[in-house]
């Protein structure tokens, strides 16, 4: 049972990150009608920066701040640059412009901090383990990279669903044309849902960065996670993402956990150790087959009119 | 004739030329070789060791062998089988090479070893050791300078038998060397394995649950494969979880010259199997890691060494034919008799063209300036074959 509890945090905490990158992801996509490929590139930049900056600060909260200004400064001169000219034009030709910025970012990246992948360890305050119940020890550093994504999810509901700006930003998604009779400036809003997506992709790389090695392509590799969780959570929907990405988080770690041994019963012993692996590797793939057949929209779709919904 | 076709006609004529150009070019005089390896992403630190020894060994022979030019092409795989396919065609398609090296995975290796030898190449593993390829589908065109993949961890299992260990967790990757990895020390362990665990590859890097698993087993021992930063990462990531100190850890291929420094301090004392260490006292291997040392500023992997003595080989065998790279059945012969001096000291090849070597045991030690090292113990096999070699056609005909 505490081997249960153990695999499940393992799982939800994966599932945090999962929702950090989403949310930029569905918020960009829902809003701006925008498929940003690039949003995985921005999550590299933001390990990148934390690797560098805190070599240079020498501490992991101040390198951790200085990375999500940087990240979030990035997103903004890439919306202002590159984004902008891909609005009002079709999908095929965002997917394109946005594959092209991969590209860019990768080789970029390649060539200022070289292709061999970077570690950062975590702060010294963090490195340990707690006790979270009897039977329970769990390394800090997880917990609060658990702790951290949580908070920024109840900030960004807040944020949307309780102030100001989130009214604007639900309204220019209803319906761009019409907030901006009223008075929205729809390319400022813009502006600031990018520099909101940069930035919680941003602090999903930096917080990944010490469990994971730094390096040119990780973006690629979360990417298609990241978009299994929004169209299972629903294009758009933020609390689709949130859902959906905790249970990606569960169903990958509980399924890499059990499944082998659960197969072990089924099969004989080579058959289930073949299987196994890949198996558990397709889960969620079969997870997101299973929700498009029974909500072909999501497990929150968004309404016709509302491209956003919290 | 509209646009589109006369684009077409554009690109036809320039793919041509290139075709043209490349055929022209420098046939016939030089040595050239292809060298396959990963120089982008997570392992690229292997790659570039490996290509570090390599360009070493060609100054140590002035960039020559049997009295001609050598040219070597570097290519990265990126870790990937597709890529290091291709990378492979384009090496003796368009590049000409007679020799293709490099090969740090077995997956990559598997992928791509039919496309070098029915290019005409003769394809010189120098780390990628798949069972395939010692046992039923060997090849005449085919060698190696590292190891097959089940020896290094059949002589761990030995020393942990010594021990008298028993209740072990096995863990590997979920790719050709990682389940051969986990096989060998299988085959030689005489304790019981408490569960086998295999991880996805290549992008798994986070091991929370597996840790998880490992504790509430809590086994006597853990054995394990995680190659280059994978090691890096399970050591860091088992610390973390509490783990280091209370069940020992074994493993095979995950400390080595390039990640001793980030986890030196983690895995300080901790032994391990392999066939080469830069201590080992060889005339030729002093050469080397002094040579290395001097050139680069650290020293150089297993990876490094083994990349060096496929430079070697390949000279040996064109020198033996004094640059004659048409006859391919004396080149063959030639690369047989291993005629070189290999920094792990003697070497010879067994019936299906793998190393037939000692396997060392090491330590991790710290040095009086704080480094760590890994320092020369006992030997646990000596002239060791591995397991496959009876399966071989090619062996059998030659017994």
């Amino acid at each position: 049972m505490t081997l249960f509890l153990e695999q499940a945090l393992n799982g939800l905490q994966l599932g945090v990150l999962l929702f950090l990158l989403s949310a930029g992801l569905t918020l960009v996509f829902g809003v701006m009608g925008i498929v940003n490929l690039a949003h995985g590139s921005l999550y590299m930049l933001g390990a990148y920066f934390a690797v560098t900056f805190t070599a240079w600060t020498g501490s992991f909260v101040l390198g951790a701040m200085g990375a999500l200004l940087a990240t979030v400064l990035v997103g903004v001169v890439l919306e202002r640059v590159a984004i902008r000219g891909l609005y009002n034009r079709p999908h095929l030709e965002q997917v394109l412009g946005t594959f092209g910025l991969i590209l860019f970012f990768n080789e970029g990246t390649r060539l200022v901090f070289g292709p061999a992948g970077l570690s950062l360890a975590p702060p010294a305050w963090l490195s340990g383990q707690v006790t979270l119940l009897p039977g329970i020890v769990y390394p800090s550093y997880r917990l609060a990279v658990l702790v951290a994504g949580i908070a920024s999810a109840a900030g960004l509901y807040w944020l949307v669903a309780r102030t100001r700006a989130g009214m604007l930003l639900r309204a220019a998604a209803a319906n761009r044309n019409m907030a901006e009779a009223l008075g929205v400036n729809s390319r400022l809003l813009f502006l600031a849902v990018f520099a909101l997506g940069a930035a919680l992709s941003g602090l999903a790389g930096i917080l990944a960065a010490p469990l994971l090695t730094v390096r040119v392509g990780m973006g690629e590799e979360v990417l298609l996670l990241a978009f299994v969780v929004v169209v299972i959570g629903g294009i758009g929907s933020i609390r689709g993402a949130l859902v959906a990405a905790l249970l990606i988080g569960v169903i990958d770690t509980l399924g890499r956990a059990y499944l082998p041994g659960a197969l072990r019963f089924a099969f004989a012993g080579p058959v289930a150790d073949a299987v196994g692996p890949a198996l558990s590797s397709m889960l969620i793939y079969i997870a997101m087959a299973v929700v498009l057949v029974v909500r072909p929209r999501g497990l929150f779709p968004t309404s016709a009119r509302t491209d956003v919904a919290v | 004739m509209n646009v589109r076709a006369l684009a077409g006609l554009a690109v036809l004529a320039v793919i041509l030329a290139a075709l043209v150009f490349n055929l022209t070019r420098e046939r016939g005089e030089g040595v050239r070789i292809g060298f396959v390896t990963t120089l982008s992403g997570g392992s690229a630190a292997i790659g570039a060791d490996m290509r570090d020894a390599f360009e070493l060994a060609l100054d140590h022979m002035g960039r020559e062998m049997g009295g001609r030019p050598v040219t070597v092409v570097y290519e990265d795989d990126a870790q990937n089988p597709d890529t290091g396919l291709q990378k492979t065609q384009r090496l003796v398609q368009l590049e000409g090479v007679q020799f293709l090296t490099g090969y740090i995975w077995s997956n990559v290796l598997l992928a791509s070893y039919r496309a070098g030898i029915d290019g005409g190449a003769f394809v010189i593993s120098a780390n990628a050791g798949p069972s395939e390829l010692a046992g039923a589908q060997c090849q005449p065109n085919f060698f190696s300078t590292s190891w097959q993949n089940d020896q290094t961890p059949m002589a761990m299992a030995e020393v942990m038998n010594r021990r008298n260990l028993s209740n072990v967790y096995v863990l590997a990757p979920n790719y050709a060397a990682g389940r051969n990895m986990a096989a060998g020390f299988k085959r030689s362990f005489k304790g019981t394995i408490v569960a086998e665990e295999y991880t996805q590859w290549p992008d798994q890097l986070d091991f929370a649950a597996e840790l998880a698993k490992i504790r509430a087993a809590n086994p006597s021992a853990v054995w394990f494969f995680f190659p280059g930063n994978y090691g890096t990462q399970f050591f860091k990531q088992y610390a973390q979880a509490g783990l280091l100190g209370q069940i020992p850890l074994y493993s095979t291929f995950s400390i080595d010259a390039l990640n001793l420094a980030q986890i030196g301090e983690l895995v300080a004392g901790s032994q391990l199997t392999q066939h080469w260490g830069a201590d080992l006292p060889v005339a030729a291997n002093k050469r080397f890691v002094d040579d290395f040392r001097t050139k680069y500023g650290r020293t150089p992997s297993f990876y490094a060494a083994q990349a060096y003595d496929s430079a070697m080989l390949i000279k040996s065998a064109v020198d033996a034919t004094r640059g004659n790279l048409e006859d391919r059945d004396a080149l063959r012969a030639a690369l047989e008799r291993a005629n070189f001096e290999s920094v792990r000291g003697t070497f010879r090849f067994g019936g299906n063209h793998y190393p037939v070597q000692d396997f060392h045991l090491f330590e991790v030690v710290r040095a009086a300036d704080g480094a760590y090292s890994l320092k020369l113990g006992e030997r646990i096999f000596a002239a060791h074959a591995d397991p496959y070699v009876g399966e071989c056609p090619m062996a059998q005909a030659a017994r």
